[in-house]
């Protein structure tokens, strides 16, 4: 469902992806990990024409992306995202948030949206929330929203960019298990995470970027039990034992 | 005292018409600023570099001319290709135009000040540029850029003045008719001077106001 075939990228003469091919079925969850650095978000942001790639192919249930193409806002509708910094619209209330794309983007009516969107909210553990403004929520509950308003657009997948890191510790635990319920409903997701515990129990694969590079890829259980590159070695040892 | 009360008394009637141009040349020349100014800023933000720098270069001739000279730019030099304005229109748009620049480096600054993850996050619901301008960028941006609007508004009431070089007979062009017709300097500009900070005073408290809101939120 999404393709990525030898996907380059440089900022002027640095390069921060050196030819990474992978594939998410339909379905899949995959998680990639790496250092910071390595051009995990850089990847993820180009699966969606956030950033421009310079080399090689991605595509979206087979259409090619391309940021500067008119497919691209069609992309975006199937295939949403979480950031990391939630980027919720501050302006806007929770359930306005969740409606935003739905009503202007979508012109779906304006009632059924808002039906829809109380209940994405209540899945997501906000029943009561609808009215208030990002400033009135915790960071988890935040994330939670966005989630809400990524599904909201009905994707066929969402992308996930270090969708825990920005929270205080005892919040990520919410969002990580509406992760969880999102994956065992079925939804393709593509997910950028220092969340190793996550990614072993969640994601069917695990890729791991290092440098720009697609050091090692499979099943879950191999990459975070027995990784087979010492790179990937290197990096579990520090963040599964950081002292 | 008594007798700046009975001037007073004698030229009100004649500078309250010179009050009423200037509250509609400041209105109306408030109005084609705020207009052309939101162009400017849109065009610069486009994303096009072509749009882009045209913005930057019309934006920096019309600062660098002094109001004055663009007022006898349109009243004096546009008739001579055929293009002829009442005093008051060439005010307007006079007054209009050289703003816009200002107005338009305030709604830039508006603009940019809006969180860049909020515009990612548009545009990775599909948004395209005029969507994410008109639901998430411009109403952040306006709420931004009102207490510095409070203070253009202030300073084009002020500058409004400038009209009267170009015959527009507004408060401060009536004043100086009658100050040289009477002699009675002292109380006509203390009357035009006054009446100009009874206009100002409420525009003033309102960007007062404004300011507080914005540190509010």
């Amino acid at each position: 469902m999404i393709c990525l075939t030898d996907v380059h990228k440089h900022y002027g003469s640095l390069e921060v992806i050196k030819g990474v091919s992978a594939e998410v079925a339909k379905g899949e969850v995959v998680c990639i990990i790496g250092p910071s650095g390595s051009g995990k978000s850089t990847l993820l942001r180009c699966v969606n024409g956030l950033e421009a790639y310079d080399g090689g192919e991605i595509r979206v249930s087979g259409t090619r992306v391309d940021r500067n193409a008119r497919s691209i806002r069609e992309i975006r509708t199937r295939v949403s995202m979480v950031f990391q910094r939630f980027n919720l619209f501050s302006n806007r209330t929770a359930l306005e948030n969740v409606v935003e794309g739905p009503i202007h983007v979508k012109r779906e009516p304006r009632a059924e949206a808002q039906e829809r969107a109380r209940a994405l909210l209540a899945k997501v553990g906000l029943t009561g929330k609808e009215d208030a403004y990002p400033r009135e929520l915790s960071g988890g509950q935040q994330q939670r929203v966005a989630i809400a308003r990524a599904l909201a657009m009905r994707p066929d997948a969402i992308l996930f960019d270090e969708p825990t890191s920005a929270l205080d510790p005892e919040l990520v635990g919410d969002v990580l298990r509406v992760m969880r319920g999102l994956a065992e409903e079925g939804m393709t997701m593509l997910v950028v995470t220092h969340e190793m515990g996550f990614a072993r129990e969640v994601a069917d694969r695990v890729l791991f970027l290092d440098g720009g590079v697609l050091v090692e890829q499979g099943p879950a259980a191999d990459i975070l039990s027995r990784p087979a590159h010492p790179r990937t070695q290197d990096f579990l040892r520090r963040v599964l034992n950081p002292l | 005292m008594t007798e700046f009360l009975s001037d007073a008394r004698e030229f009100l009637p004649i500078l309250f018409q010179g009050v009423q141009l200037t509250v509609l040349i400041t209105v109306a020349s408030l109005a084609v600023s705020t207009v052309l100014g939101l162009f400017w800023a849109m065009l610069r933000v486009s994303g096009s570099r072509v749009l882009s720098g045209f913005s930057v270069v019309m934006v920096n001739i019309l600062r660098g001319i002094p109001i004055i000279v663009q007022l006898f730019y349109i009243y004096f030099v546009l008739p001579e290709f055929g293009v002829s304005l009442t005093a008051v229109q060439a005010g307007i748009i006079g007054l209009g135009i050289a703003y816009s620049a200002y107005q338009a480096e305030n709604f830039r600054a508006g603009i940019e000040a809006v969180d860049r993850g909020q515009v990612e996050a548009a545009q990775a619901i599909g948004m395209g540029w005029w969507l994410t301008m008109r639901r998430v960028v411009l109403p952040q941006a306006i709420r931004i850029a009102l207490p510095p609007y409070g203070n253009l508004m202030i300073m084009m009431l002020k500058d409004s003045s400038q009209a009267s070089t170009i015959t527009v007979a507004e408060l401060a062009l009536q004043g100086k008719l009658i100050a040289s017709s009477t002699f009675k300097n002292t109380s006509v500009f203390t009357l035009v001077a006054l009446m100009y900070l009874a206009l100002s005073l409420p525009l003033i408290l309102l960007v007062r106001h404004l300011e507080k809101r914005a540190d509010r939120s």
